[in-house]
């Protein structure tokens, strides 16, 4: 998991949340969830394509944190060293 | 005084397209939406009629009763700001089955990939209440809200409800339907195994060669008011809803009790709960499946309820002909079309019905539409029947609006 970039990660949440329903152009690092309608039922199926991907597990308490698209990228590329 | 409940709206889609305009006049024509042995909504395309979010949630039972609920809800002239306050508005929108396609999707990921790998919209999306949540948010209708189980009865019971919910006070509008997308492998085969489906694939109730229903999917919507806010407001009135009644057999779980006591009773009480008698009923839009059972058990009970001269003097023809066997969306969606009837005074006719069968022996509206012959001078009268697998029995009252 280490060849995994921040650009590869933020590439594939990006392309993950916008099949959730928010066009890819409205979605940056600095989005918020609650701006792009994105809710915890969302982000569970997000967590599944992470670990699905990554490897990487996200728990209920990990996702409570996360206010922006940029906080879950960090969060997973910090997790993927 | 009772609280009268006039309808202001209409919705349904269906195998013979969007919207209850293409219901009805294409029923009426004669055409018929199945095809291969289904009624299938082919013309229900969810990316040109929902939003990514509501297709992802949603499952198609849902996708069909949101649809069917936007039209109603513009059709009344709603569309903005309710005209109610919203804790006044109710929302029931029955299934028979609920949504099973997701059920089926979820289960081959349960066992391909395990439980952690399953859609957290599984449950939420599948509950048989999920149709109902769906088009209370979307309009933001605040009153009492669910769902109403009875296999196929489903959406007559719905309007039952909604009926009596005005009529006590509890709302001052309803938007309520019924739902069903059923046409999935597990529904075929077990609708198969129990051999209730036609091997021909031909859906002609009354019909001497009839031999089993044919599964159709979709959903129907109506926009109940109380009469007096309607007028209030200067709502356009389609017609009203007068009667409900509903007995049970207590008998089996799938055939019909073979005397039709249960049944005659629910047409009964609905036209003593309409406060008219059998000879102000000027058409009957009939449950009529296209079983061999059904077709000549609800005939039976029609000559017991209405008196044999008036029975054989009502015109009769079913929706199903057309469209098939919407399951727990058929009550509501023959409610649509029977409304539309009652006011283009026009009856569409039972599509394919030629070979008469001696126990089923009134008059079936067979070849094409014919104008609808009132009785007594007065906006004519219709009664709409609902019989289901566990031994539901309901009748609906319907009166056309003033022309």
């Amino acid at each position: 998991m280490a060849t995994v970039t921040a650009e590869q990660v933020e590439a594939r949440v990006v392309e993950t949340l916008a099949s959730f329903g928010p066009d890819a152009d409205q979605i940056t690092r600095g989005s918020t969830f609650e701006e792009l309608d994105i809710d915890s039922l969302d982000l569970v199926e997000l967590a599944q394509v992470v670990e699905d991907d990554y490897g990487v597990v996200l728990k209920g308490d990990d996702m409570k944190e996360l206010k922006t698209v940029g906080d879950a990228i960090d969060l997973i590329v910090s997790r993927a060293d | 005084m009772r609280r009268r409940v006039v309808i202001t709206g209409l919705g349904a889609v269906t195998p013979l397209g969007v919207g209850a305009e293409a219901l009805y006049s294409r029923w009426a024509a004669g055409d018929c939406g199945i095809l291969d042995g289904a009624g299938a909504c082919t013309d229900f395309e969810p990316s040109e009629l929902l939003s990514v979010k509501e297709m992802r949630r949603l499952d198609r039972f849902s996708q069909f009763a949101l649809v069917a609920a936007g039209e109603a809800v513009a059709d009344a002239g709603w569309d903005g700001a309710l005209p109610y306050d919203p804790m006044r508005v109710g929302c029931i929108i029955a299934t028979g089955i609920g949504g099973i396609q997701t059920i089926e999707l979820q289960h081959d990921v349960l066992r391909d990939r395990g439980p952690a790998r399953m859609s957290p919209l599984g449950i939420p999306a599948q509950m048989s209440n999920a149709a109902a949540a769906a088009v209370s948010m979307k309009f933001g209708l605040k009153g009492q809200m669910y769902s109403v189980v009875s296999a196929c009865s489903s959406g007559a019971h719905a309007i039952g409800c909604a009926l009596r919910m005005i009529q006590y006070d509890d709302a001052d509008a309803v938007v309520v339907g019924g739902a069903e997308a059923t046409l999935t492998p597990f529904g075929f085969g077990s609708f198969n195994s129990m051999q209730a489906l036609s091997p021909t694939g031909i859906s002609r109730p009354f019909d001497a060669r009839r031999d089993g229903f044919v599964m159709g999917e979709g959903a129907g919507v109506l926009v109940l008011e109380e009469a007096g806010a309607a007028a209030a407001r200067g709502a356009k009135v389609l017609g009203e809803v007068t009667g409900y009644g509903s007995t049970s057999d207590a008998y089996h779980l799938t055939a019909p009790e073979p005397s039709g006591d249960a049944a005659t009773r629910a047409i009964e009480l609905a036209l003593n709960d309409a406060r008219i008698g059998p000879d102000e009923v000027d058409y009957v839009n009939a449950h009529g499946t296209s079983t061999q059972l059904n077709d000549a058990a609800e005939t039976a009970a029609l000559k017991r309820a209405l008196g044999e001269a008036r029975a054989r003097k009502v015109p009769v023809s079913s929706t199903k002909s057309a469209v098939g066997h919407l399951l727990g969306a058929a009550g509501a969606v023959e409610a649509v079309a029977t409304v539309k009837t009652l006011s283009t005074r026009m009856i569409p006719p039972t599509v394919g019905y030629e070979v008469p069968d001696p126990d089923c022996d009134l008059d079936y509206v067979p070849g094409e539409a014919r104008p609808l012959v009132m009785s007594n001078g007065h906006p004519p009268v219709a009664i709409s029947n609902s019989f289901a697998f566990g031994g539901h029995n309901v009748t609906l009252v319907f009166r056309g609006a003033e022309s």
